[in-house]
Order: structure tokens, then C-alpha cells, then sequence
């Protein structure tokens, strides 16, 4: 267990400690220490190349990179030690960037073979049916998607917005304690933007903390984070309230260029 | 990348023992001696009881072959088959007539039970069949022909099928009992002297299975096959004749495995199907035989000749094939599309892992007008595997309107495999009008990762991309037979991926 040294009573969620990676023997992360409780929400902007999307593959156990040093901690579990999948059932939980398009298979499907095989890995039962659907039902209207999408291919031929709905869908479904957005923004427009973030938002709760990872500010006028980290050449700069976000927003990632 | 080469580590590692049907039953059998002569065609023509026109056919068929050589234009690799090395016929003891299924050796109902076919029960049920019209519906009734190395050892619920007019029995007894219909139809589709297999294949072919549904009359239920080769160094040459008379219907499925053995086996079918006017013919396989072990050793070679002729108007001939065994595949089910307005359909999910080598696909040759046909050609090469799509679609020049559509998809998992497309068009009318798209891909990383960060194994995601890959083709197979074939392609790419 990590050492107890906070004041306040909340728990430790995700600790990422000094950790070094690398891609085909390019250090990518070269030494990056965040920490993130429950019912947090945490911002991390950067340039592009800063290394954000590593650090959300890595704690999401996406093979391809090598972890040279640092640990990554869930609940004081050594998260590195553990398969892709049983971080999902764990409760970590990563909303893509590019969601992959799966043909043939159904989202409805989908869904409920990913959900069982987590519950399964939990040792809990399997959904029955009608409860399934209800969740579904319930979810899926509150999100805006319509029930044909959801009979569709996964992501087969769904626009950029309908993506990231069935990402904020699929994150409200498996109720993970830890999710982690990856550039959610990307390629959406205003509107589109304001429904996957008021799904998200939805799901803000004391016992799930959030990681949004963003280029831009404008994400973060709709998900109002508790923190925020500027991370530059694989190492986190700068760290704030919302306020730095707005800071940045004004002045640009080029003065923190050279603190890294 | 790692993952990649985590497959590749895994598909090193595939074991013999995933093939779930390799057990071998101990039983007497009575074998021919090895090798082939004419001395061996009338031994099996004797052993059948044959009429001597039947005999005549055998031989001049034996005579045919032994001017050919065998075909090497298919994208497989296999040492020489030794011709004179083979038993070419093999039959259970003991050889008296049975007459109900208690005289059969019980190792063989154990056999077909360890298979999932059990003949005991469906023939219990024969037994205590409801009068007609006050069928169970929910129960849906499969009539069965077992057919065990060289001979048929057991065909359900014929009794049932000869009051709807249709006859289902062993080919060797329509030869006995049908000799005007076999005498007709047998070879008007696949000729003896087609090609080097199927020329074997009549020489030496010593059961399988017969279908005759007369005009107007829809078969009451599905009939099926099973065929298992048991013996050691024994080629099994079954012939399949089925004909759809005027304005009629049936569906026929076949289903295959075969002990695991270090040495090949050869098996060399031909199926023949004959479609009058208004008819129609749908054909599903399922072939599980057995593909070899991880280093490539022993496994099935397949060489079979299967063709449909739509011969009347409106009539239609549909294939649906899951083929995941034998070592090497060669098999081109095929439809002529004779009749105007006649229809030709192929539906293919062909599987390779380990060592296996398929060059499979169809033939689709449009004589007559308006005649229109579909291929959809699913192949998942895994492994160290070869997979070769081999189509031919032509339109005669009077075959005027003629229309096909063809899609080819192959899908990759790992790096050590291959998947081929070879497509032949012809056109000699410009009526025509041939579609064809073809697509190569990988599972790709990403779509693993995504599945796996959603909970999923990493067998699991397979499977899933997989059976989504494959859904279009699945649901062409009856019901029964598609949830079989689901669940032998997850076992078929068991350790395909890390």
C-alpha cells in the first residue's frame, strides 16, 4: 500500500510514479509522476508529441510500448503486472481517440459480450436479457442513439460524433472507476461536442475519478476539470486549477517548450 | 510488434489435441488389398452386388485415369501421393446385411455419438413417430446417412421420407434398387473422364449417398450425411448423386472428420446434383477433417469434384460451405447454370491455421438466358497457412442477360500466412454484367486492443471479429448447422493469436 500522507479521506486511484517510456527504443515518457483520487477530475494538455496519448495507452496496457522504469498503481495494485483486459474489469476504462470500426458484429453484441466478459472476470453473473436492455435502453436515450444504431456494425459507418456517443455509452454501461478520455474533441463539431459531454459530465460521481486528455481548451468549458497538468516533451511542466487551462488558452504551449 | 509476435509464439505452440475428433474406433474391418488394379474395381463392383453396366462404368472409367496425370495448377505443396499405397476399400465386420440398428457393431453408434450424430435416438424417434400433420414443430427432424470408411452403415428415418415419394438411401443400394434414375443422372454431371480425381473417384467410388425428390414435392426435412474416415491408409471416394425433380425442394447437409494420424489420408469425393425446372437444390457442408498436427504432419487431403447443374428453367442450386480441416483443400463446388432464368449460388467460409493449404472457390458457368449467380467467398488464413480463393465466373455467348456478383474477402491473423485471390471472368456476350470486389485485410492491433480494453480475451476479440467477418455466410446455413460452425471456427483458431 502506498503511504498514507494526504490529509484529506480520499483514496489514492491511479498513481503514476516516475515512469519511463518507450516506443522502439525512443524514450517517449521520461520520468512522469501523476496522481489521480477518487471523484477527481483531471485535465492533461499538451503539444501534439508531448506524450499524452502514450501515457493513456500505457495505463491502458496497449502492447508496443516498454515500460523502462516507474510503476503505475490502481488502487495500490501494481497495474502493470495485469493483461489489457483485466484493467477493464478492474474499472479502468479508456474512451478512444480513433474507435475502431468492427464489421459483422453488432454494438448491441458487442456491448453485452464485453459487459459479461468483465462481470465474468469479476466473478460476478451474467446480465439476464431484459435487464440488459433496459440499462441499454435507458443509457442509449439519454445519450441520443437511436436503437437502429445500435443494431448496426460497431462504429460501422457512424459519423465522428456517433463514435464518441457509443464510446460515453459503452463508459456508462461498464460504470468503470476510472475513465480516461482521449482527445474526445477531436473532429467533433459544437453541437456533437455538447452531447458527449453531457454524457460525460452525467457520469462525474465521488467514486469516479476522470482523466481528459485534450489539446484544446475548448473541451474543457464543457468537462470542468478539478486539475489541471501541462505535460511537454514527456514529462508534466506545470500543474493548476482550471484557471491554467485559460492560461494557456492565451499564451500557447510555447513557454513551458523550454521547462521541459 | 509484440502482440504479433506473441501469435506467432502461440501458433508455434498449437497441439494436435485441439482437434476435438481424432479419437479412432477399434472395430474388424474387411479391406481390399492395398493398391489399384482392375482386379480391385471388380472386387469393389463384387463386394456391391453391382449390375454389370455398373461394373463397365468402373472400368472404363479405371481405364481413363490410368492415361492422366494428376493436376498441379492448384496453390498446394505435397509430396507425391503413392497411388498403389492405398486401401481403396474398407468396410466394417461384419459384412452381413443389416437390417436394424441393433446389428450394428455398437463402437460405431458410440463413434457417431461421440460425434454428436447420434443415429440410436433419431431412429428411436422414427419409432415412435406421430401420425402425420400432428408433428412436434419445435422438433425439427434430420434424416441421417452414416456412412463409415467405405460403406453406409446406417440411413434414419427412410421409411418416413418414402411416404413424402423421396428415396434417401446408400448410392450403393439406388444402384440395386434405382437403376433407371442412377443410370440417368450418375456422371451427367461430373463425367467420368472430367478429371484426374473424379475419374478416380468413379473407378473405385464404394458408397455415399442418393437423393431423389420427385416433381411438386418440398423434402419434409433436412437430410443429411455424415461421413468419417476410420481406417489406416485407406482413401475414402465417396459419391453423393442428388436430383430435384420438376418444381421441388431439399435441403442437404454433409459433415466429415476423421481420426488424427502422423501419415495422409486421401479422400477424393464427387457430388453431383441435377436441378429439373422450378427446382431447387441447397447444399451446406461443414468439413471438420482432420487438418494435421503443429508441424504439418498427417491430415486429410481433400481433393473433391463438386458440381450442380441447373438444368431447368428456374431452377436453382445454392452452396453453402464451412471448410476448417484437412491438410490440403482442393474443391471448386460448382453450378451450371443451364436452365433460363436459372440461379447459381456459393457461399464459402474457408479456415486455415497451422500448416493447412486451401485453394478453394467456384465455378459459375451461365449457358443459358438470364441466368444470374452470387459467390461470397469468406477466407481466415491463421498460422503458416495458405488460403487461395479460385473462381471462374463465364457467360456463354447465348447465355444473353447473364448476371453475376462476387465478393472475395480474406482476412490475416499473424504474419506467416498468405491469402490469394485468383478470379477467371469471361464474357462472350456483352449482355453480361459481372461485378466483382475483393478485399484483403489483418485483425488489426487496434481492433484487438480496442476489444481487449472493453473486458474481452484475447481469444475472445478474435472470435468476435472473426464470426462478424463470417456473418454473411453463417446465416446462409440452416439453423443447426450454423451454431456448429460457430463454434468450430473459435476452435479451429484456438492459439491462433497471443
Amino acid at each position: 500500500m502506498p503511504p498514507l500522507n494526504r490529509l484529506d479521506t480520499k483514496m489514492a486511484l491511479l498513481e503514476v510514479k516516475d515512469l519511463k517510456v518507450r516506443v522502439e527504443e525512443r524514450e517517449i515518457l521520461h520520468g512522469l509522476t501523476l496522481t489521480v483520487n477518487e471523484g477527481e477530475v483531471h485535465a492533461i494538455m499538451g503539444p501534439n508529441g508531448s506524450g499524452k496519448s502514450t501515457l493513456s495507452h500505457v495505463i491502458a496496457g496497449k502492447p508496443g510500448y516498454e515500460v523502462t522504469d516507474g510503476q503505475i498503481l490502481f488502487r495500490g495494485e501494481d497495474l502493470l503486472e495485469m493483461d489489457p483486459d483485466e484493467r477493464a474489469a478492474k474499472g479502468v476504462f479508456l474512451a478512444f481517440q480513433y474507435p475502431v470500426e468492427i464489421p459483422g458484429v453488432t454494438t448491441m453484441n458487442f456491448l453485452r459480450t464485453a459487459l459479461n466478459a468483465q462481470r465474468k472476470a469479476r466473478g460476478e453473473s451474467e446480465l439476464m436479457v431484459p435487464e440488459f436492455l433496459k440499462k441499454v435502453r435507458e443509457v442509449s436515450k439519454s445519450l441520443n442513439i437511436p436503437q437502429d444504431m445500435l443494431k448496426r456494425g460497431v462504429n460501422v459507418g457512424f459519423s465522428g460524433g456517433e463514435k464518441k456517443r457509443n464510446e460515453v455509452l459503452q463508459m456508462a454501461l461498464f460504470e468503470p472507476s476510472l475513465c480516461i478520455l482521449d482527445e474526445m474533441d477531436s473532429g467533433l463539431d459544437i453541437d456533437a461536442l455538447r452531447i458527449a459531454a453531457d454524457g460525460v459530465n452525467a457520469l462525474r460521481s465521488p467514486g469516479r475519478a476522470m482523466v481528459v486528455i485534450t489539446h484544446y481548451q475548448r473541451l474543457l468549458n464543457y468537462i470542468v476539470p478539478d486539475f489541471v497538468h501541462v505535460m511537454s516533451k514527456g514529462r508534466v511542466v506545470k500543474s493548476g486549477d482550471k484557471e491554467l487551462a485559460l492560461e494557456l488558452e492565451a499564451s500557447g504551449y510555447t513557454q513551458f517548450e523550454d521547462a521541459a | 510488434m509484440p502482440a504479433v509476435q506473441e501469435t506467432v509464439e502461440r501458433v508455434k505452440r498449437i497441439d494436435v489435441d485441439q482437434y476435438r475428433y481424432g479419437f479412432e474406433t477399434l472395430i474388424d474391418s474387411e479391406k481390399a488389398p492395398k493398391g489399384l488394379s482392375e482386379e480391385i474395381v471388380k472386387f469393389i463392383s463384387q463386394k456391391k452386388n453391382e449390375p454389370a453396366w455398373m461394373l463397365q462404368w468402373r472400368l472404363e472409367a479405371y481405364r481413363r485415369w490410368l492415361t492422366m496425370t494428376e493436376p498441379t495448377w492448384a496453390r498446394v505443396e505435397y509430396p507425391k501421393i503413392d497411388f498403389q499405397d492405398i486401401y481403396y476399400y474398407a468396410a466394417p465386420k461384419p459384412k452381413k446385411t443389416v437390417t436394424s440398428l441393433d446389428e450394428i457393431d455398437p463402437e460405431i453408434l458410440k463413434t457417431y455419438e461421440k460425434l454428436g450424430i447420434p443415429l440410436r435416438e433419431v431412429a428411436m424417434l422414427e419409432g415412435v413417430e406421430p401420425k402425420v400433420g400432428e408433428e412436434d414443430p419445435a422438433r425439427r427432424k434430420i434424416a441421417v446417412d452414416a456412412v463409415f470408411d467405405s460403406v453406409s452403415v446406417a440411413t434414419t428415418f427412410k421409411e418416413e421420407l418414402k411416404k413424402a415419394g423421396v428415396i434417401f438411401m446408400p448410392i450403393s443400394e439406388a444402384i440395386r434398387e434405382h437403376p433407371e434414375l442412377v443410370q440417368k443422372y450418375l456422371g451427367s454431371v461430373v463425367p467420368t473422364s472430367d478429371n484426374f480425381y473424379a475419374t478416380l473417384n468413379s473407378a473405385v467410388f464404394s458408397d455415399g449417398s442418393f437423393v431423389y425428390v420427385p416433381p411438386g414435392v418440398r423434402c419434409p426435412m433436412e437430410l443429411s450425411t455424415y461421413f468419417r474416415i476410420n481406417e489406416r491408409n485407406t482413401g475414402q471416394f465417396e459419391r453423393t448423386l442428388i436430383i430435384a425433380d420438376k418444381g421441388s425442394y431439399v435441403s442437404y447437409l454433409e459433415g466429415c472428420t476423421a481420426p488424427q494420424r502422423d501419415e495422409n489420408q486421401l479422400h477424393a469425393a464427387v457430388v453431383e446434383l441435377v436441378a429439373l425446372d422450378d427446382a431447387e437444390i441447397k447444399y451446406s457442408t461443414v468439413q471438420n477433417w482432420y487438418p494435421g498436427n503443429s508441424e504439418g504432419m498427417g491430415g486429410i487431403y481433400n481433393f473433391v469434384t463438386k458440381r450442380g447443374d441447373c438444368r431447368g428453367n428456374h431452377s436453382k442450386i445454392s452452396w453453402t460451405q464451412v471448410e476448417t480441416g484437412s491438410a490440403i483443400t482442393w474443391k471448386y463446388p460448382s453450378c451450371i447454370l443451364r436452365g433460363d432464368n436459372s440461379r447459381g449460388e456459393f457461399y464459402s467460409i474457408a479456415i486455415s491455421n497451422g500448416f493447412q493449404q486451401v485453394d478453394s472457390g467456384t465455378k459459375m458457368i451461365h449457358l443459358g438466358k438470364n441466368t444470374s449467380s452470387r459467390i461470397i467467398s469468406k477466407g481466415i488464413a491463421a498460422g503458416k497457412s495458405q488460403n487461395t480463393y479460385r473462381g471462374l465466373v463465364t457467360a456463354h455467348r447465348k447465355a444473353l442477360g447473364a448476371r453475376n456478383f462476387t465478393a472475395c474477402d480474406s482476412l490475416l491473423i499473424g504474419d506467416k500466412c498468405g491469402a490469394h485471390t485468383v478470379p477467371y471472368i469471361e464474357a462472350k456476350n456483352s449482355s453480361a454484367t459481372f461485378e466483382h470486389e475483393a478485399t484483403t485485410s489483418k485483425i488489426s492491433e487496434d481492433v484487438l486492443f480496442y476489444c481487449v480494453q472493453r473486458g474481452l480475451s484475447q481469444e475472445e476479440a478474435v472470435g468476435l471479429v472473426v464470426n462478424g467477418f463470417v456473418k454473411d455466410v453463417l446465416q446462409q446455413l440452416p439453423m443447426e448447422f450454423a451454431v456448429e460452425a460457430q463454434k468450430l471456427i473459435s476452435i479451429s483458431l484456438e492459439g491462433s493469436v497471443g
